[in-house]
């Protein structure tokens, strides 16, 4: 039989925010365990919350962003539970009224199609604190500085119908919080990270198949191989005559399987209710247009305008879009007067390549934008060819000065004297007359020896398609 | 409305209470006085009043975001019963 996997994330993004969303405690991530909890954090008795109104209004642009409905009324709940890294015996989430409800995202998958994917809700919440289970002789330690980190729960419709469409789902939300600047999408501290609900059906079934919720995922390979292994379990189970039982369960990256996080007894029963701490947050029509105002350009419309302006293809204009910081670097480059193919091919290949190998973000690349463009300018104007250029791109990281500089001190300027290069050519020719011969006589693919002895006989400075045109008069002539 | 036995069981795992069978009838009655009372509530006509999340006609306030809480954390662990490296520890929650 065939089936069909169904699939729904729970996106949980840390806003960047600088204090608690109900404290004004850091919430600066790596620092010493327990520095950064304050009594409200702690859940000590007679403390009351005051929520951060810039997690607010981070809520409020990723609504705008996501073509959501902002609640002009939103209220926070209880959300009950025991666990060591929740002191107060709660957390607090909102439940019937989230701040943004209702909107969509349109996701560009491999082949290049367009995918659409409804935003349930996006609601605010605190985060809890981390448990640490290893190493206290038998005893589990508590560090609290996370707890009361802001969150935004950002829960999608069940449109996903297989592992590469829910990381290209969640590859988009990474982008689009980046952007909006409401969230680092740092996934290995866990700054962004996703719960997912599977289920799988028969091909052309209405009625969804038992879900299992996979929790805690935090890497884009990490949602891909479990979503992948938990539908294979399902269907097995289902093939084999079983049923599904709801629940939650972890991904075991180290085996590469889904097992049982809960047992059933402790079901879930939340039992959520309006916190009596805090008032109901009202968001004027007013506030939600002057943030409306305020949002930078969005990936989608960043990537349409690329191809638009720029006339590259969607696949480059999707590359150089990713992360603001490159496209932006592509604009410093590309705005400047350089040919824009050219730029792209070379932040994305010969840029990309050396920031990846040396660990660096591209806002701290040693050559910056003003500097390639330097070097770019110099491969339009023939100053230079191509290859050359690579190597005076190698002397520029490791910052031996900018493009003029190197090609000027190291000679690399491309000849382009056409007697020059004949002279070169005719001595080429003179001493393979072997080849020459060879050439006349029908092997033509020599060309590419010939053209190769002149190259080398000039250090590579000259000018390729002129030796090719020139050689070629020569040897036919 | 009257509640089970195994409700009252099951609400007390829930909030971490230790009831002994003893105690279990007399929370029986109890709790399912307070159930009664709510449905008295329930039968009262509200269609067109407007849910309250709170008492108060008040909306939420809105705090700047800033750090001013500093580390305090000496005082706060004084009375912890258990700590190491700075961290609150507890029996283990994970098998």
């Amino acid at each position: 039989m065939e089936w069909e996997v169904v699939i729904g994330l729970e996106i949980h993004a840390q806003l960047k925010t600088a204090s608690k969303i109900f404290s004004a405690a850091s919430t600066q991530f790596g620092a010493e365990p327990n520095t950064q909890a304050c009594l409200v954090d702690l859940g000590y008795p007679g403390v009351l919350p005051v929520l951060n109104g810039d997690a607010v209004r981070m809520a409020v642009r990723f609504g705008l962003a996501s073509h959501s409905s902002i609640a002009p009324r939103s209220i926070f709940a209880r959300k009950n539970y025991f666990y060591p890294d929740l002191p107060k015996g709660y957390q607090i989430s909102q439940y019937e009224l989230p701040v943004v409800h209702d909107g969509w995202v349109d996701v560009v998958l491999d082949d290049g199609s367009r995918k659409r994917v409804g935003i349930t809700r996006a609601h605010l919440e605190e985060d809890a604190g981390k448990s640490l289970h290893e190493d206290f002789h038998g005893l589990t330690g508590i560090d609290l500085n996370r707890a009361g980190t802001p969150l935004l729960e950002i829960v999608s419709e069940p449109d996903m119908r297989s592992a590469k469409e829910a990381v290209a789902y969640m590859k988009l939300i990474h982008q689009l919080v980046r952007y909006l600047d409401i969230c680092d999408g740092n996934m290995q501290e866990g700054s962004l990270r996703c719960d997912a609900n599977i289920s799988v059906r028969p091909m052309g079934r209405h009625e969804f198949g038992t879900r299992a919720e996979i929790k805690n995922l935090n890497s884009f390979r990490f949602i891909e191989r479990a979503i992948n292994y938990e539908a294979e379990r399902q269907i097995d189970i289902i093939e084999s005559g079983g049923s599904v039982v709801q629940e939650t369960r972890l991904y075991d990256s180290g085996k590469d399987e889904t097992r049982p996080m809960r047992s059933k007894e402790e079901a879930n029963d939340y039992r959520y209710f309006p916190d009596p701490d805090l008032l109901p947050l009202k968001i004027e029509e007013q506030t939600v247009e002057s943030i409306r105002a305020d949002l930078p350009e969005l990936p989608w419309e960043k990537r349409d305008r690329f191809v638009e302006s720029y006339g590259l293809s969607d696949y480059d204009a999707g590359v150089l879009t990713t992360a603001r910081s490159t496209a932006d670097y592509f604009e410093t480059v590309a705005s400047g007067g350089a040919d824009a193919k050219l730029a792209a091919n070379w932040v994305m290949g010969e840029l990309a390549g050396a920031l990846n190998k040396a660990g660096i973000e591209i806002e701290n690349s040693p050559v910056g934008p003003d500097a390639l463009r330097g070097l770019l300018s110099r491969i339009a104007d023939e100053t230079i060819s191509g290859k050359i250029a690579k190597e005076v791109f190698e002397s520029m990281w490791a910052g031996e000065g900018s493009a003029d500089e190197i090609i000027d001190g190291k000679g690399l300027r491309q000849i382009t004297d056409s007697s020059a290069i004949q002279s070169v050519i005719d001595q080429v020719l003179a001493d393979n007359p072997q080849q020459l011969e060879q050439y006349r006589a029908g092997k033509v693919k020599l060309l590419g020896f010939f053209v190769g002895q002149v190259m080398k006989a000039t250090r590579g400075q000259a000018n390729p398609a002129q030796v090719n045109d020139l050689l070629r008069r020569s040897l036919d002539g | 409305m009257a509640l089970t036995r195994r409700q009252v069981e099951n609400i007390a795992n829930l909030a971490r209470l230790e009831i002994t069978e003893e105690e279990i009838p007399a929370f029986v009655e109890n709790l399912s006085g307070i159930i009664d009372l709510v449905d008295q509530l329930n039968a009262a006509q509200t269609d067109h009043v407007e849910p309250m999340a709170h008492p108060l006609n008040m909306v939420q306030p809105l705090r700047d975001d800033r750090v001013t809480e500093i580390d305090e954390r000496d005082v706060f662990q004084a009375n912890a019963s258990q700590l190491e490296s700075g961290l609150y520890l507890v029996p283990k929650v994970i098998e």
